[in-house]
């Protein structure tokens, strides 16, 4: 059963083999008996909301594909009358009394919320220890982190606590922690996924996506997430993603980019391994392997990390402990009941960052950092408008490395430099995933397939054939099965 | 570029935070490192680049300006820690 499949699951649905109530049983069950192990979820429902199981049964009999279909969704979206942290103690009791746009479109699809998922605080972290909730464990060894920011949603799916979470990506959160755990996860283009209800980080790099199995299971999820949201000025005008999983499986023909700068500087054997094969896969299928050039990419982290975290100062000041959030309780005037609320509530990296981000805005500073990253990331962005005038998709690593040990990296620059090849895509908007390619030493590997923009199609229907002849993404760590 | 302590408390001032005596130095330090691998940036030529705000191009979609949803005043002030009937509630501003 925790195996299957989102179409298998839905059939099973459809021709009453087992009722949703019966299937959100099985999942909430492995919920209960896996969190204390992995610290995958914050919030978990103690029952379920009976107009969600209404609304699921309907969609069964109306046949509605995700309909009974249960997920959680990572915390930093918001879920009416249901807890809602961002994995921190600034936010530790919000109860938000609105779904995010991409809750309510799963609500509508039919699917069953059962928990929400643990986080970096705010989204800011690459391994998860980051959380004011405890640091998540990898099921695939529990010494080790998940990833992150997403790395609750990615180990949740990684233990089949949920056959689906939501994510969300601004460098890599969702794309390392899937290839960390050993799932798919799909980070869409900028503007595809609205941002209305999601906690905001960096707004020009959020996105919403999906961590499940497979790229047929995160197509399906996606699609149903997606299209023009009036509440969000950053969706994209556009109709809803169609994921069509192909008939046609062939991958003769397609242009595959690959980045063999990034492989040839893989220090860790075990990965450039499996990425190296995962990419003569490619070739043996009949696509057209293409060396590309990404000039500036290897100051994507650079640029990042004056852009996020200016963004984050920004956003983040909105935690003023008066409308909502942590209020301190011994400020004697305005002034300090800002600045203790905030000190109190905020963990050390998060404030970290508000206060790079506040340097960069500042007088003085703006135009030689803030400006100056802007328009570096105008070069990355187009050096892969060249790489796709060339191209397909694009195939290069998820991560340098395997998934680290709990406290490995305690110097924070070493972890934001493992973020260096998911950041530049995301730098440019453009769709991405991460698929499962095998292991190493025990830890699962991950390979990064990046699309033109608003091309999921493509990077999904790759994915999707590799899966068809791979099983990596259907192994599941012994502890669980 | 890298910070001083003086530098550092303006900072902190900017983003109305505290920062305990005994952690100036480790948060000085922090953020220098940081600030260290953000002078890479200044590796690119960026004459007659233009900035990139984000990947849409600036083509925000704006919403005609019309009343589209009902009051929740009472929903919103129940997520402040202390509030009355109509009001958020803070410590005395005028003196």
């Amino acid at each position: 059963m925790i195996n299957l499949s989102i179409r298998q699951l839905s059939e099973m649905l459809q021709e009453q083999q087992i009722s949703a109530q019966e299937l959100c049983a099985v999942y909430y069950d492995r919920c209960v008996a896996h969190n204390e192990t992995t610290h995958a979820l914050i919030t978990q429902r103690q029952e379920l909301c009976a107009a969600e199981m209404l609304q699921a049964e309907k969609g069964i009999e109306t046949g509605q594909l995700l309909a009974g279909i249960p997920l959680a969704h990572k915390d930093l979206f918001c879920t009416r009358g249901i807890k809602t942290t961002c994995g921190s103690k600034m936010l530790a009791e919000f109860i938000p009394p609105y779904d995010a746009t991409a809750v309510a479109r799963l609500k509508h699809a039919g699917m069953i919320n059962l928990a929400k998922t643990n986080m970096d605080e705010f989204a800011m972290g690459s391994s998860n220890e980051h959380s004011a909730f405890n640091p998540v464990n990898n099921p695939w060894d529990l010494s080790r982190v998940p990833g992150g920011s997403s790395g609750g949603s990615a180990a949740a799916v990684a233990a089949r606590m949920v056959p689906v979470a939501t994510g969300s990506d601004t460098g890599g959160s969702i794309r390392q922690p899937a290839a960390f755990c050993g799932i798919t996860g799909i980070k869409p283009s900028y503007g595809r996924v609205s941002r209305y209800g999601m906690v905001a980080f960096a707004s020009s790099l959020d996105q919403g996506g999906v961590m499940a199995v497979s790229a047929d299971d995160c197509g399906l999820v996606l699609a149903a997430m997606t299209g023009h949201d009036p509440l969000d000025s950053t969706s994209a005008p556009e109709k809803p993603l169609q994921w069509k999983k192909p008939n046609d499986t062939s991958l003769k023909g397609l242009k595959v980019g690959v980045t063999q700068v990034w492989i040839d500087s893989l220090q860790d054997g075990g990965v450039k391994k499996r990425t190296l094969e995962a990419i003569e896969y490619f070739k043996q299928q009949g696509a057209e392997i293409i060396d590309i050039n990404l000039p500036h990419a290897d100051l994507a982290v650079s640029a990042y990390y004056v852009l996020a975290p200016a963004e984050c100062s920004s956003n983040l000041s909105r935690f003023d402990g008066v409308r909502f959030g942590h209020q301190a309780n011994d400020a004697h005037n305005l002034e300090s009941l800002y600045r203790q609320s905030r000190s109190e509530g905020f963990g050390s990296e998060v404030k970290k960052r508000i206060m790079i981000g506040a340097w960069a805005l500042s007088a003085g500073y703006y135009d030689a950092y803030y400006l100056k990253a802007q328009k570096v990331r105008r070069l990355i962005s187009e050096d892969f408008k060249q790489a796709f005038a060339e191209v397909d998709v694009i195939a290069c690593p998820v991560s340098p490395e395997l998934p680290f040990k709990h406290g490995e990296k305690a110097d924070g620059v070493s972890m934001y430099q493992a973020d260096k090849f998911t950041i530049p895509a995301s730098l440019a908007g453009l769709p991405c995933l991460s698929m499962p390619i095998g292991f190493s030493e025990g830890l699962p590997v991950g390979l990064q397939l990046i699309g033109g923009y608003f091309d999921e199609q493509s990077i999904l229907s790759v994915a999707d054939k590799y899966q068809q002849d791979h099983d990596h993404h259907l192994r599941i760590p012994e502890a669980f099965v | 570029m890298s910070i001083n302590r003086k530098e550092l408390e303006e900072i902190a001032t900017l983003a109305q935070l505290n920062i305990p005596e005994d952690q100036t130095e480790e948060i000085t330090a922090s953020l220098n490192q940081v600030m260290g691998m953000i002078e890479h940036i200044n590796d690119a030529n960026t004459d007659a680049v233009e900035p990139m705000a984000n990947p849409i191009g600036g083509q925000q979609q704006i919403r005609a300006d019309e009343v589209t949803d009902q009051s929740h005043k009472d929903e919103l002030l129940k997520l402040a820690t202390h509030a009355d009937e109509d009001h958020y509630l803070v410590p005395k501003v005028i003196e």
